[in-house]
């Protein structure tokens, strides 16, 4: 979706903040909040592709005015609401008032070693890959209402692919909740007079990771 | 605002050393809710611990320190590192499974590699830990792929014009890490004292390694 969380390219944000010796976590809470989310996510509440998507459909003025961990708690309270997960009632009365639906794994103390390490899903190709590195590829102009991994900045422009990565499964469907569709990934490079106009750096490239839907043959 | 009921609840939710009455209106909110998923069987306090404890501790970039320290020491190790990342970095760290693709990119004379996810936070947590609250924020992923040498020299560090920056944008299924290049002065070096110079700072792109002669003890930061 065009989001202002696709904000590669925008002016106005201001210097970077670096914090000397950050920690972690800046409160207690927050570290509360990962570790429900990474839980939740391990046991099976949702895929991380979705739990994107949730993030990016916050009201843009919210988005940008909450914190990561706040807007990580926003995020995880509005899924677990949508999926009959937990009850509006529930949060506002701070306990549970009734057994939730059974989640796909269960969570224990003893060994948090699969939450830490997850294994990535094996895909196997859909068929032979459609670029080779070298090939010009134009980003395609897509524009769709839900989650996808094609940042605006590129669309409609030309690169050249400079490695094939592999199968993964698509994360614009994946977020949708459906079966997986698998595709060959690629890596393609853009240069930055390509992307921001002429005058701008020569020696600027930028390169994405990009699915082969959203790539086309470029002349 | 939510009440505390936590009853016979082992574990301080917060944990967090506060009078009840100093947390503040999101600690509460967030106290609440992993009591009701608790009680639902949802998540396990005792695991949260774990996993707060475990990105404090254990998941850090020291791994990714260790890993280039490694490459500059071993060519033969380099070799495979650029070639899979995926499976060298075991060889060198305790960290077999990855749930993305790893790639690392190599600084040269003719290229500075540096690396952002514009669109949300994208960063390989298993070698660096969890991002620096900059690399999340709006200034850092809006402009990286648009003016990352004006970026770079707020992190004082100077990449000539005739340079290629290189700015990997980073997606779910491919993270990346930047093998910074050797500082000169250290020939002969054993693989300790090189992962020393490797900062958190110098793996994402946005520093170099420590210079010999300005190396403060102690590991990646």
């Amino acid at each position: 979706m065009n989001g202002v969380h696709d904000m590669g390219g925008m002016h106005g944000f201001g210097a970077v903040q670096p914090e000397g010796d950050e920690p972690t976590f800046h409160a207690p809470w927050e570290g509360r909040v990962f570790g429900m989310s990474r839980s939740l996510g391990y046991a099976g509440a949702w895929n991380t592709h979705s739990a994107r998507a949730a993030r990016e459909s916050l009201n843009p003025v919210e988005y940008l005015a909450a914190s990561y961990y706040e807007t990580m708690l926003l995020t995880m309270q509005k899924r677990l609401l949508d999926r009959g997960l937990v009850g509006q009632d529930e949060l506002e009365a701070g306990r549970s008032l009734r057994p939730g639906p059974p989640l796909a794994r269960s969570v224990s103390g003893s060994d948090i070693s699969p939450i830490l390490y997850r294994r990535k899903k094996p895909q196997s190709a859909p068929g032979p890959a459609q670029f080779k590195v070298g090939d010009r590829v134009r980003a395609k102009n897509i524009n769709p209402p839900t989650h996808t991994r094609l940042p605006r900045y590129t669309r409609g422009r030309i690169g050249v692919v400079e490695a094939v990565a592999g199968v993964n499964a698509l994360a614009d469907a994946q977020a949708l909740g459906g079966a997986d569709v698998p595709q060959w990934y690629y890596t393609v490079l853009f240069t930055g007079p390509e992307l921001w106009g002429e005058g701008s750096d020569p020696q600027l490239s930028v390169v994405i990771g990009a699915a082969e839907s959203y790539l086309e043959s470029a002349p | 605002m939510a009440t505390h009921s936590h009853g016979d609840h082992h574990h301080d939710a917060g944990g967090d050393e506060e009078e009840f009455s100093q947390l503040s209106e999101i600690a509460l909110r967030v106290r609440a809710l992993e009591s009701i998923l608790t009680e639902k069987g949802y998540v396990d306090p005792l695991a949260l611990d774990q996993i707060v404890q475990a990105y404090e501790t254990k998941v850090g970039p020291h791994n990714g320190a260790r890993i280039v320290a490694h490459a500059w020491a071993d060519p033969a190790f380099r070799e495979r590192l650029l070639q899979n990342a995926n499976t060298a970095i075991g060889e060198v760290v305790d960290i077999n499974t990855l749930d993305s693709d790893l790639r690392v990119v190599e600084n040269t004379d003719r290229i500075h590699n540096m690396i952002v996810c514009t669109l949300c936070s994208c960063y390989p947590w298993e070698v660096l830990g969890l991002p620096p609250t900059w690399y999340k924020a709006a200034p850092y992923r809006s402009r990286a792929v648009l003016d990352p040498r004006g970026i770079l020299a707020e992190f004082g560090v100077q990449v000539p014009e005739d340079k290629e920056v290189r700015v990997w944008d980073s997606n779910a299924e491919q993270r990346f890490i930047v093998l910074p290049q050797r500082p000169a002065g250290t020939d002969g070096w054993s693989v300790e004292q090189l992962e020393a110079l490797v900062t958190r700072d110098s793996l994402i792109g946005t520093g170099l390694a420590r210079r010999p002669d300005v190396a403060p003890e102690g590991a990646a930061r």
